[in-house]
């Protein structure tokens, strides 16, 4: 037959795949506008004229590139901390996380364990019920860990998903490198350190990239347990500026008022404010964004197996 | 005991548990612990007041859900915004499943990457940011309004955030901006995991493409589809809270408030504690039934569950 002369023709091409094609590629490039101009957007009014942005006129070019809007910013009292806050909870709760997760996921796969599954099923079924918000604030503030730090990381430390994630890993493989060590007198530890860790890095990456976007993005524990601003994270301050960017407008303008040249343009307006701060934030998602990428199928694929 | 000891094997076993105490201690202190403070939904808790014996009050909040006719038509408005939210999810579960489907028919390679990289992002952002976004394209001064009076379509901007019109879809709008490339990557990834042999086989025999979407690949990717549709079923009235905490505004706070944001309200307003411990206690509950009748069903259609 005529179709199967030529075997590059992998199926038949008539004019109306040819317009579905199109159409396809079409309906994609809407969708990756709709996820990309958003983004595009604020930057894009974060650097041009703060008054031709404040009246929306700023839509596809920026309008009279200026960075003052980012070194103002700076001057915002606690935005500086909150920064600090975020970053130390992101590098401490991630380790955190990682670590148990390797070490616990490890753990459940030896059979040496007293009791490995009753302790197992105990720390699983916590992915399953949650005690609910007043219960979960009375424990925190039993705990003094309300208005603290610790506050932040202790509670996301222990992730059940991420142990099963290990432990599906942990036991993919062959058990005769486990065997071999202990044989050569390696303890539990041992094993652990020199076997199993080198081996299950990749799923460790991806679990350190879902630790530290969670940590970064939180918001709730903010609202709930911590009432002191020295410990507000960059996510609650974003959210304070969003309702309250018109007071602050005036506190940046007044304490800069001294150079009186501060010109409309460069002036902050709600605008500019809420616009920069939010670029601020989301920077470190997208800066570490491309490197991650390519974890992404590979975690949530082992989830799949198990999830 | 001793004797116990005496065998290097259980000794091993007993110090590998000791290894894992201080981790199962977190889980204990964070995940069970908090559930003591159930026993607040009976009684008349009023913070900082220590729990007092004689505040005891048996299932007054419980009933009150129902006989009090200003609480219980809270509890019913809130009740159906979970319902509309979740049902409307629920709905339109499938557009992740044919986002993927539709991609992957994509030939060009770096157009295909692109748009899921791009698609994906949001996912890795918060609700507050994703609301700073939202405020920045759909306030009245946002690029949204702009362009519509620019084309004059409309001489007064549109209150798309401060108003409660189509509230719900417009939430569902934004979960789908967030995640569907997300949701979508689980499915490339299955899509992906056909057998190559299969689609050639078909290609020689002459299937068309829209037979190789409809015969091979759909098929292939159900179970996938079942999965998440259980697990949706399982978190029906779980919605979080940060994208409706964010969103709210006293326009819209009677269609927005779903059932966390509503035990949140409670919890934060003068004398809700014990309620709103009462009404998240009660949901955690329905919550483990739903999951474990959406992991009977998911046995009895595909052989296995889910937990």
């Amino acid at each position: 037959m005529a179709k199967q002369k030529t075997s590059h023709t992998k199926y038949k091409v008539n004019a109306g795949d040819r317009v579905m094609s199109v159409l396809i590629y079409v309906i994609y490039a809407i969708f990756a506008f709709v996820c990309v101009y958003p983004f595009y957007y604020i930057f894009i009014n974060s650097i041009s004229n703060n008054d031709i942005s404040a009246r929306g006129k700023v839509l596809f070019l920026p309008k009279e590139i200026h960075f003052t809007n980012y070194t103002r910013v700076g001057q915002i009292p606690g935005l500086a901390d909150a920064f600090k806050i975020s970053i130390g909870r992101t590098l401490i709760g991630t380790a955190l996380t990682v670590v148990i997760a390797a070490f616990l996921g490890y753990m459940f796969t030896r059979d040496t364990l007293w009791k490995r599954k009753l302790w197992f099923r105990l720390v699983a079924a916590t992915m399953y019920f949650n005690a609910g918000i007043i219960p979960w604030f009375i424990t925190m503030k039993n705990l003094h860990l309300t208005n603290n730090f610790w506050g932040y990381v202790l509670p996301m430390a222990v992730q059940p998903f991420y142990i099963i994630l290990c432990k599906t890993f942990v036991e993919s493989v062959p058990h005769e490198l486990q065997d071999a060590a202990e044989i050569d007198g390696a303890g539990t530890l041992k094993v652990f350190f020199y076997i199993i860790v080198p081996v299950i890095k990749p799923i460790l990456a991806t679990i350190a990239i879902f630790a530290a976007v969670a940590q970064w993005n939180a918001f709730q524990d903010t609202l709930l347990l911590v009432t002191d601003p020295k410990l507000y994270t960059l996510q609650f301050v974003l959210y304070q500026y969003i309702n309250q960017a018109s007071s602050l407008k005036s506190l940046v303008n007044n304490a800069t008022s001294g150079n009186l040249a501060a010109s409309l343009a460069h002036a902050q307006t709600a605008t500019s404010i809420r616009m920069t701060v939010s670029v601020v934030v989301v920077t470190p998602i997208m800066l570490v964004y491309p490197f991650f990428q390519r974890y992404f199928t590979k975690g949530i694929m082992i989830g799949a197996v198990k999830g | 005991m001793r004797k116990w000891f005496a065998n290097p094997r259980n000794k091993r076993s007993f110090i590998e548990f000791l290894y894992i105490c201080p981790f199962l201690a977190l889980v204990a202190i964070f995940s069970y612990y908090p559930l003591y403070g159930w026993v607040y939904a009976f009684f008349d808790y009023r913070p900082p007041f220590p729990l007092d014996i004689h505040k005891f009050v048996g299932l007054k909040w419980f009933i009150s859900m129902v006989e009090n006719p200003v609480k219980a038509k809270q509890v019913l408005s809130v009740l159906r915004n979970t319902f509309a939210m979740s049902g409307l999810n629920l709905f339109f579960s499938w557009f992740p499943m044919v986002f993927a489907i539709f991609l992957n028919e994509i030939n060009c390679r770096w157009y295909k990457k692109f748009v899921q990289t791009v698609t994906t992002l949001p996912n890795f952002i918060s609700w507050v940011l994703v609301f700073s976004i939202a405020y920045g394209v759909f306030n009245s001064t946002g690029a949204v309004n702009t362009i519509l009076q620019e084309l004059g379509i409309t001489n007064e901007p549109i209150m798309f955030l401060q108003s409660d019109r189509h509230i719900w879809f417009k939430m569902w709008l934004w979960n789908t901006w967030k995640n569907a490339g997300w949701a979508a990557i689980m499915y490339i990834a299955a899509i992906t995991g056909i057998d190559g042999e299969l689609i050639e086989a078909a290609k020689v025999d002459g299937a068309t493409q829209r037979q190789i979407i409809w015969h091979i690949e759909i098929p292939s990717i159900l179970p996938t589809y079942f999965v998440l549709v259980m697990l949706q079923l399982a978190n029906f009235l779980s919605n979080g809270m940060e994208q409706f905490y964010v969103f709210e505004n006293s326009f819209n706070k009677d269609t927005i408030e779903v059932l966390d944001l509503y035990v949140y309200n409670l919890a934060m307003g003068a004398g809700g504690y014990s309620l709103s411990t009462a009404i998240s206690m009660l949901k955690s509950i329905v919550s483990v039934v739903l999951l474990s009748a959406t992991n009977l069903i998911s046995k009895k259609v595909r052989g296995e569950g889910f937990i």
